[in-house]
Order: C-alpha cells, then sequence, then structure tokens
C-alpha cells in the first residue's frame, strides 16, 4: 500500500462508502453536543420522527451560555436559561448522556472530552463547534461543524465529507524562555494567514511539537481553525497514551492494549505526501500576541505595530487602518507598554491545568495591577478542583484575580461576562474579532504566562522580563 | 429545504476580506432555539449605530441593496465559528447567494445546507460583479445553477463549479439526512465490522 499520513489512515478507516461524485459517507466515532448548536437540530429530528441512531456515542454538555459566577443561584439571562433547559429536555428526551450544570464534571466540552477519555486516539469526533480541532492533539479527526450536520450525524452516526488537502506544519528545535504552545501556534498562523490551511487538515510534526505536553499540543490543534483548516492532527504517541490511561471513560486493561497497538500504527509513514509543507524553528519564536482584529495579526512582543502606508494593495492598507482604528493603536507604535483593561484567562485554548499554572507562576508574589479586572475561568470543574488542590486559588486570590467556575465565558461573551466598548482586554482564548468579548472590546489573544504579566503590569508585558 | 433553480435579484457588493461568522452574527444572538428571525441581526456591528439606528453607510441598508439577495464579498468569506445562525441570519435576511474568491469550510458547507448557492469566482471576476452591483436594481444579476453560469446585466456568462451531488440536493431541495439513509445498511455493515475489529472502543453510559 502507498504510503500514507495519519489522517489519511483514520480517513480511510472511517469511509463507509464513497458516492460516484467522490463524497464519502463518513463514520463517526464520537459526537459531543453543547446547547447553543443542538436546539435545531434535536427540533429537526422530532419534526422528522427520527431518533439518535446511537445515543451512547453522543455525549452533552452545557458551556457556552453558563455563568461563571455562584451556581446556587437560578440563571438570571432568560434567554440563557431557555437554552440550557432546552438541552436538558432534550438529552432527557432522546436519551443522551449529559454533564449538566451542577455536575463536577462539567465544563467547556473540549476540555471535558480528552479529560474523561471520551475522545480518544484515532477517532472521528464532531460537534457543532469550530474548537473541535482541539481533540486532533489526541490524534483523532476532529472538527466543527454546522447544527445541520449535527442533526445528520445524530440521525445517521455519519457525516458526508470530501477528503481534505493534507499539509504538515514543523516546528523544530527548543523553545526559548516565556515562549509555551500558545507563542508557537500564534507564530504558525501569522506565518501561513487565517486561509493558510483552508481544504487541509494540519499535522503538526517536529521536536518542537513532540516535546509539547497534550494541553500544548491541544492549544496548537484548537487554534487550527483560526489557520483555516479543516482539523488539526498531532500523531499519538508515548505522551497520548500516558495521558489517556486511566481516564474514566477509557478502555482498560487488555482493550487498552490493544487500543494503544492500533494507535501506534496511525503515524504518517516515511515518504506520505504532504500537499503542503511548512517548516519553522522554535528559536525563532518570542513571546506572541496579536494586535489587530484577525488571528494572523501577530506580533512579537518587541515589536511595533505595522504602518498602512508602507503597503501598496489599497484594500490591505484599508484593512490595516480599520484595524488599528478599531484596536485603539497607532502606526508603528511598540506593542508592549499599552495599557490593558481586562485580563481573562480561560476558554477551550488554555484553561487547563497546565495552562493555570503558567498563569500562577507569573502571579505569585505579585498583586493584579489597579484598575485592571483579571479573572481566571478554569476549563473545567476537574481543572478547578485539581487546581485548588494545588493551592493556585490561593495564589490567584491573593493576587487579587476573581477565580471563577467553569465555562466558554468572556471568550465569546455569550454570558454576562463580557467585554464594554472601548476596553482592552489580554486574552488567553482565540478569536480577536471585532466584537467577539462584547461589542466594542479590544481583544489581545497571548499565552496565559503573557496574561498573568498583563495582569499585574497592567499593560501588555514581555513575560520573559518578570523572571 | 427550498430548492435553488436560477436566481434573478439584485446585488450587493461587500468588498472586505475575511468576514467572520462573528461578524455576520454576532454570539449574543445565538441564543435562540430557532432557525427563523435572525435576519435583523446580521452584519449587526456594521448595520446599527451604537444607538441602535441604521448606520446609512452600510450598504444593506441601502436601496436597492435592502432588496439583495446576491452578496459578493473578498477572500475568506465566513471564517471562525461553525455556527450556522450565520446562514440561518442571511437567509432570513433574504440572501439566496454569496459569491467570494473563497470561502471557509464549514460555511461554504452550511450554506448548502440552507439552500444558499455559495459561488467561488476569481478576485478579478469577484470586482468586476461588484461593479455590476454598484448600478443598483437596473443590474440585476442571474444565477442559473443548471448551466452552472452567473449571468452579467451585460448578457456576459461567467463559469463556475459546483459538485455534482450538492448541485442535484440544491435543485430538488433534498434533505441529505434522507439520502444518507438510504445507505444504512452499508452503515449496518461498517458498524458491525467496528464492533469486531475495534472492540475496545467505549460507549458513553452514566449511572
Amino acid at each position: 500500500m502507498a504510503a500514507r499520513t495519519l489522517f489519511d489512515k483514520i480517513w480511510d478507516d472511517h469511509v463507509v462508502e464513497t458516492l460516484p461524485d467522490g463524497t464519502s459517507i463518513l463514520y463517526i466515532d464520537r459526537h459531543l453536543v453543547h446547547e447553543v448548536t443542538s436546539p435545531q437540530a434535536f427540533e429537526g429530528l422530532r419534526l422528522a420522527g427520527r431518533k439518535l441512531r446511537h445515543p451512547e456515542r453522543t455525549v452533552a454538555v452545557v458551556d457556552h451560555n453558563v455563568p461563571t459566577s455562584d451556581r446556587s443561584q437560578p440563571i438570571e439571562e432568560a434567554d440563557s436559561r431557555n437554552q440550557i433547559e432546552t438541552l436538558e429536555r432534550n438529552v432527557k428526551e432522546f436519551g443522551v448522556p449529559y454533564f449538566p450544570l451542577l455536575s463536577a464534571n462539567q465544563g467547556i466540552v473540549h476540555v471535558v472530552g480528552p479529560e474523561q477519555g471520551i475522545s480518544l486516539p484515532g477517532m472521528t469526533i464532531v460537534c457543532g463547534d469550530s474548537h473541535t480541532s482541539t481533540h486532533g492533539a489526541l490524534g483523532s479527526l476532529a472538527f466543527g461543524i454546522g447544527t445541520s450536520e449535527v442533526e445528520h450525524v445524530m440521525a445517521t452516526q455519519t457525516i458526508l465529507q470530501r477528503p481534505a488537502k493534507n499539509m504538515r506544519v514543523n516546528v523544530e528545535g527548543t523553545p526559548g524562555a516565556g515562549v509555551s504552545a500558545k507563542d508557537i501556534m500564534l507564530a504558525i498562523i501569522g506565518h501561513i494567514g487565517t486561509a493558510g490551511g483552508t481544504g487541509h487538515v494540519i499535522e503538526f510534526a517536529g521536536s518542537a511539537i513532540r516535546g509539547l505536553d497534550m494541553a500544548g499540543r491541544m492549544t496548537i490543534c484548537n487554534m487550527a481553525i483560526e489557520a483555516g483548516a479543516r482539523a488539526g492532527l498531532v500523531a499519538p504517541d508515548e505522551t497520548t497514551f500516558e495521558y489517556v490511561r486511566n481516564r474514566p471513560f477509557a478502555p482498560k486493561g487488555e482493550g487498552f492494549e490493544q487500543a494503544v497497538a492500533y494507535w501506534k500504527t496511525l503515524a504518517s509513514d516515511d515518504g506520505a505526501h504532504f500537499d503542503r509543507e511548512v517548516t519553522l524553528r522554535a528559536e525563532d519564536i518570542g513571546p506572541t500576541l496579536t494586535w489587530g482584529t484577525s488571528p494572523e495579526t501577530v506580533l512579537a512582543i518587541t515589536d511595533t505595530v505595522p504602518d498602512p502606508a508602507q503597503e501598496t494593495d489599497e484594500a490591505v492598507k484599508a484593512q490595516l487602518q480599520r484595524m488599528l482604528d478599531y484596536m485603539g493603536l497607532e502606526a508603528g507604535q511598540k506593542i508592549a507598554g499599552t495599557p490593558v483593561d481586562v485580563v481573562f484567562i480561560g476558554s477551550c485554548t488554555n484553561s487547563r491545568i497546565e495552562d493555570l499554572r503558567m498563569a500562577a507562576q507569573v502571579a505569585a508574589g505579585r498583586k493584579v495591577a489597579p484598575g485592571v479586572r483579571a479573572m481566571i475561568v478554569p476549563g473545567s470543574g476537574n481543572v478547578k478542583r485539581q487546581a485548588e488542590e494545588e493551592g493556585l486559588d490561593r495564589i490567584f486570590l491573593d493576587a487579587g484575580f476573581e477565580w471563577r467556575e467553569a465555562g466558554c465565558s468572556m471568550c465569546l461573551g455569550m454570558n454576562p461576562d463580557r467585554l464594554t466598548p472601548g476596553q482592552r482586554c489580554a486574552s488567553t482564548s482565540n478569536r480577536n474579532f471585532e466584537g467577539r468579548q462584547g461589542p466594542g472590546g479590544r481583544t489581545h489573544l497571548l499565552s496565559p504566562a503573557m496574561a498573568a504579566a498583563a495582569a499585574v503590569t497592567g499593560c501588555l508585558t514581555d513575560v520573559r522580563e518578570l523572571a | 429545504m427550498e430548492k435553488f433553480v436560477t436566481l434573478s435579484a439584485i446585488a450587493a457588493a461587500l468588498p472586505q476580506a475575511n468576514i467572520d461568522t462573528d461578524k455576520i452574527i454576532p454570539a449574543r444572538f445565538l441564543k435562540t432555539t430557532q432557525r427563523t428571525g435572525l435576519g435583523k441581526h446580521a452584519f449587526d456591528a456594521m448595520r446599527y449605530l451604537p444607538d441602535g439606528a441604521e448606520n446609512p453607510d452600510f450598504v444593506l441598508n441601502q436601496q436597492p441593496w435592502r432588496k439583495a439577495e446576491i452578496l459578493i464579498t473578498y477572500d475568506n468569506l465566513g471564517c471562525g465559528s461553525s455556527r450556522e445562525h450565520a446562514p440561518w441570519a442571511l437567509l432570513d435576511f433574504g440572501i439566496r447567494c454569496v459569491i467570494a474568491p473563497s470561502f471557509a469550510d464549514i460555511f461554504f458547507n452550511n450554506c448548502f445546507k440552507n439552500g444558499i448557492l455559495p459561488i467561488r469566482l476569481p478576485r478579478e471576476v469577484c470586482d468586476e460583479l461588484m461593479g455590476d452591483a454598484q448600478m443598483g436594481s437596473n443590474a440585476r444579476l442571474t444565477v442559473d445553477l443548471p448551466r452552472q453560469v452567473v449571468i452579467r446585466p451585460n448578457g456576459e456568462e461567467v463559469p463556475f463549479e459546483i459538485d455534482a451531488f450538492r448541485k442535484h440536493l440544491l435543485l430538488e431541495g433534498l434533505d441529505d439526512i434522507g439520502q444518507t439513509l438510504k445507505h444504512e445498511a452499508t452503515i449496518t455493515t461498517y458498524e458491525k465490522r467496528q464492533d469486531r475489529d475495534k472492540s475496545w472502543l467505549p460507549t458513553i453510559h452514566f449511572d
């Protein structure tokens, strides 16, 4: 058989049938469901008199709308409450396993899946959420789908797809001080652009990727969608197997050994064909952040904001100027030293225990700068409990951070956690689009350590200066 | 789903790249449990001023483009979130066809599921069509799906590509769940093989 990539192997293993025009019916091993993109799908099933083909391959959780403050009180926002109650009625009616708001395991769907062993290597995983690419860190083919496709998966346990093209992004070498997975991924997106991966599945490889823990790999794959890719993947290896071992829903004993034997066969073959290949050196990447309203607008913290006058293409020039105006920045200014109003550490990109440890290391013994609101939103109830066992909550609370309940929170502001117009936020989330964190809000994407550095200095800061 | 066969309509130009789905429909409007009713929030931040009044400078607030059924943009239309609320909002506003040099993958798929035809055309052609769109109601574009051409006001025909299967579903207004369920026997066979070969694959049951 011809040499195949990791993507090719998972794809081939899940094709049920290929239709004459090249569209494949692809089998879906795991379907993750949340409250925002599912109500219309359940309603569609109901209207057509259909059921879930496999509720036992499906898991639902509430995350987007949930308050991250006191949960002993009813949810204040009526439409959020309605969406959550709708999910609760639907999972009951259709028999879907569900982590409710007050479950100890509740959290962001892309944190809960891997944490519980619900997402495993070699699987096909879908969810009505673009950041489903996160699960690709395990070596699974995981991608976001729309609500009509959610309904299609519920009814058929398959999806209609054409194969993606293969792209490999290699990051070689050893990252320097203050550089984490987030900095690496922002640098990659800056390099290939927000449409750089369109139509492709990106396999992340190279010694710097291999050297990342699973949380770091999840940060990388999470933002594959920000590079336009259908999915991100990292080949499963010993780091993966050790992570998966003993997770609540992972196979145990002999089943686990069989699974590992299979997972070991998935790595891309030598000589496998990639339609596109890009290589970066980890040593060239410093602490990195975004300055504009597209995730590709990245800078090293030591850099200056671009000047539209240097551009020749009129459309690009206008777009840069619009971003500067929206972000309240001057062409050519140094990005470091820009004052921030809010710091948000959380989201499916950076809310795992490893992320909180990196932030705590910077926050320890320091105080949040006067006038700055700094919030920590753990990715799941389990992350929160573990952080409390490690005493991280005390570090954050002593420094003046808010220590909140798990959810998507200010990444997209569907719950009350929102920026007000003009507020500038140092955020560990994944999108800096206009209005993403609240109408008129200004977002700088950066790592947990860089976010903590901004919190304690009150401005965008090179975290290496706080070492 | 409504069939899409031919469409002769006013086209609006939105000459921006990377129009993300947050821009098409911001997250705070996603709390609905319906597919309809989102049209009034489409392009909210561009369409309305901070006091809630219409922004007179925004093309979809101007005559005749308030009645546009075709939207033309630059690259990477629909990037970002997978929210199908984006095509739902466009459809509810009245848009049945979107034309751009490139689309984000999930948005592209979501359009087809809602009877919206996304057409990829080179940047230069999009520029020409945007020029046509400026002429407003004097310059309707016609999209002929069976023949796979966009017909410009000057009569020039611009061909476009589309997958045969997707074209069939659009022309017939077919729900693809029904199409897939015709292959149910094959799905069952696949599942039996998987149960045998990957018996370690866990199913999820809560007590």
